[in-house]
């Protein structure tokens, strides 16, 4: 085996190797640049920031910036610093990436398994979802929001990311569907199973992969999401990204950039960590033997 | 009134009839396979009978209970799919009774017949694995267990054995034939396969261009087809159809054929009726094994023919030798024995057991019938 590799392998000789790994490793260190300035200045004092080298590591660590970020910072009216938002962020995204997710996945099933005349047309329609620019649909929306009373909600913001996914998931889950056997669809339906439970019992179980790609892109896309936020939210419902603006953006006192650092850090965390936890599901070829393999 | 009947039914796929008044009744315990080359309507047929195709027009009746509209869950029928359909994410104990509990079988019930069909397909050892973790021949008896375990009216077979390597393919054709014996069950077995058609069936449709062309037992369809798309797709190698023409010497009706040389051939019939077609244009057919040395002739047949002609190609096969030679401007194709002395590009002595050929009319492409 190793003999076949290596014969296969592109024959590079040891110093050509270590050029190329060396090239490699400073592309990797300017990358993680600015998340190392972001690191080192979360865990400084003040006054070693303001004092210049914003470079160097820090000579008194501490954590107070992030206690300071996390839970005491000027932000809205109360010093509550980023917490009830980051709450906020949590209780829109989890229901807005389940529900466009069921949904997408819904609607893949029934435009493959569960053809009907236009269906395609209608595919194609709800693809247009995805290149509606934002801006465009604010005012409208505010109006539907209004209408709906759910303005200034958390439930008005999670319908607004689910309208806004729901082409994406259906996308995904549309191409994934089209390629899984139809055969065993039949079988089930045969074997007397319904809509339903064919689509919980044999269609879900088989959707890992896809389901994770749309659950990250769905999660990182309405986390991230700062213009609705601000559009659409209340007082109460801001997410973390409208409360990080706001407290950078704080005209008034002292900019902390520690806190700042450290709250910038603390709103890329839960999408740093979907990718960590499901990335490797992404690889995960699950249909393996369904069919003839 | 059959078993099974498929009364004057047709599909139509808009404007686009797919399936032309097909007629079929199958009796309780009967094997009937519906064979055709792709895109004939034999799996379309499968599926109406299944309900996963609407009828068109025309009726399907199992026991006589019209199913037009009925689902397929609910028309007591299993069905055995090309890919097997293995529902990947269920261990093969829980493929087999998926069926029993979407109907509400209780558990105990579900087991029993589990280990029931488990035992009758010896796969008892697999019940806790998931497809994915089997071989080819394992899934095929798993999808047959998923069936069985139904205990359904009909049996559908939709290409069950096409998705394996050959030698396990005329393994589990025998364990197919052998399991419809011990049960006897009715069966409808779609195949593009015309070996498996003849092995397993008993009874045979052949379907070509959304027509049934011919529905008999595999001998009749074999001995007496009734066009030259029968003649030609049932049979390996295919029968051999020659243009000829009809002559009447000493009262006797003949075929003559043009020999390569610019001589003829007479080969007299064995049917008299032939007669009418004196002086006319006929194609006629012969197989391959009825055409052999003077020694292997069948001493049975009452009108043996010899002809003189040059042999082409030999191709020997072990247990036989294909002989090619050219006879009214074709390749005509003989079966013979593996040690019959035959020699490419030498004159030969064949014989024709003509007790066996037909004859067909060139303008219908029918049989002429004795």
């Amino acid at each position: 085996m190793s003999v076949a590799s290596q014969d296969t392998a592109i024959r590079t000789g040891r110093v050509m190797r270590t050029m190329i790994y060396l090239v490699l490793l400073l592309f990797a260190l300017f990358y993680m640049l600015p998340l190392y300035v972001m690191v080192v200045n979360s865990v400084k004092p003040l006054n070693e920031i303001t004092g210049g080298g914003m470079m160097n590591l820090p000579q008194v660590f501490t954590l107070e910036p992030w206690a300071k970020a996390w839970s005491s910072a000027q932000i809205g009216v109360e010093p509550t610093g980023l917490s009830p938002y980051f709450w906020n962020s949590i209780k829109m995204v989890v229901p807005a990436v389940a529900i466009s997710t069921v949904l997408g996945a819904l609607n893949g099933y029934v435009l493959t398994k569960w053809r009907f005349r236009g269906d395609t047309i209608l595919f194609g329609l709800m693809l247009f979802a995805c290149f509606i620019p934002f801006q465009i649909v604010l005012i409208p929306m505010a109006r539907m929001l209004g209408l709906m009373g759910l303005a200034g909600t958390t439930w008005g913001l999670v319908l607004v990311h689910v309208v806004y996914g729901i082409g994406f998931t259906t996308l995904y889950f549309r191409n994934y569907y089209a390629v899984f056997p139809t055969e065993l669809i039949r079988a089930a339906q045969i074997d007397g199973a319904g809509f339903f439970q064919i689509f919980w019992r044999i269609l879900l179980p088989s959707s890992g992969p896809i389901a994770v790609v749309s659950i990250i892109w769905q999660f990182t896309n309405i986390w991230n999401d700062f213009l609705f936020g601000a559009s659409f939210a209340g007082a109460d419902s801001q997410p973390m990204t409208v409360a990080l603006n706001n407290l950078v953006q704080a005209s008034h006192g002292v900019k902390e950039y520690n806190v700042h650092f450290a709250g910038a850090i603390l709103a890329a965390m839960p999408t740093l960590l979907v990718y960590i936890v499901a990335g490797r599901y992404f690889v995960r070829g699950l249909m393996a033997g369904s069919v003839k393999g | 009134m059959g078993f099974l009947d498929i009364d004057n039914t047709t599909k139509s796929y808009g404007a686009v009839e797919v399936l032309h008044k097909v007629d079929i009744s199958v009796e309780e315990g009967e094997f009937l396979v519906l064979v055709g080359p792709s895109g004939c309507g034999k799996s379309t047929l499968l599926n109406m009978i299944a309900g996963l195709e609407e009828i068109t027009s025309g009726e399907i009746r199992i026991k006589d209970q019209v199913m037009n509209g009925v689902h397929p869950s609910k028309r007591n029928i299993a069905m055995v799919f090309q890919s097997y359909a293995l529902y990947p994410n269920m261990t093969v104990g829980q493929n087999i009774t998926f069926g029993l509990e979407m109907h509400g079988t209780p558990k105990p019930e579900r087991e029993k017949a589990m280990n029931d069909v488990a035992q009758l397909l010896q796969i008892e050892q697999l019940l806790d694995r998931k497809p994915g973790a089997l071989s080819g021949g394992q899934r095929q008896r798993v999808a047959m267990g998923r069936a069985l375990v139904r205990d359904p009216d009909v049996f559908l077979f939709d290409e069950p054995l096409s998705n394996l390597d050959a030698k396990l393919r005329v393994d589990m054709r025998t364990e197919i034939k052998k399991l419809h014996q011990k049960l006897g069950t009715t069966i409808v077995y779609v195949t593009h396969d015309q070996i498996e058609a003849m092995t397993l069936s008993t009874r045979i449709a052949v379907m070509y261009g959304g027509y049934v062309q011919q529905l008999g037992t595999p001998q009749e369809i074999y001995d007496t087809p009734s066009n030259i798309f029968v003649a030609t797709f049932m049979g390996s190698p295919a029968m051999n159809v020659v243009p000829a023409k009809v002559a009447i010497e000493n009262g006797r009706p003949m075929a003559v054929i043009s020999l390569q040389d610019g001589s003829n051939a007479t080969l007299p019939f064995s049917q008299d009726n032939m007669a009418a077609w004196d002086d006319r244009d006929i194609m006629l057919g012969i197989r391959p094994e009825t055409i052999t040395d003077e020694d292997a002739a069948d001493r049975k047949s009452s009108n043996i023919a010899h002809l003189i002609n040059r042999v082409v190609v030999t191709e020997p096969a072990g247990s036989d030798t294909f002989v090619t030679m050219e006879l009214g401007g074709k390749d005509v194709i003989a079966r013979m024995r593996s040690d019959a002395d035959v020699q490419p590009g030498a004159e030969f002595k064949f014989a024709v057991n003509m007790e066996k050929a037909v004859a067909f009319d060139p303008e219908t492409e029918m049989r002429i019938l004795p």
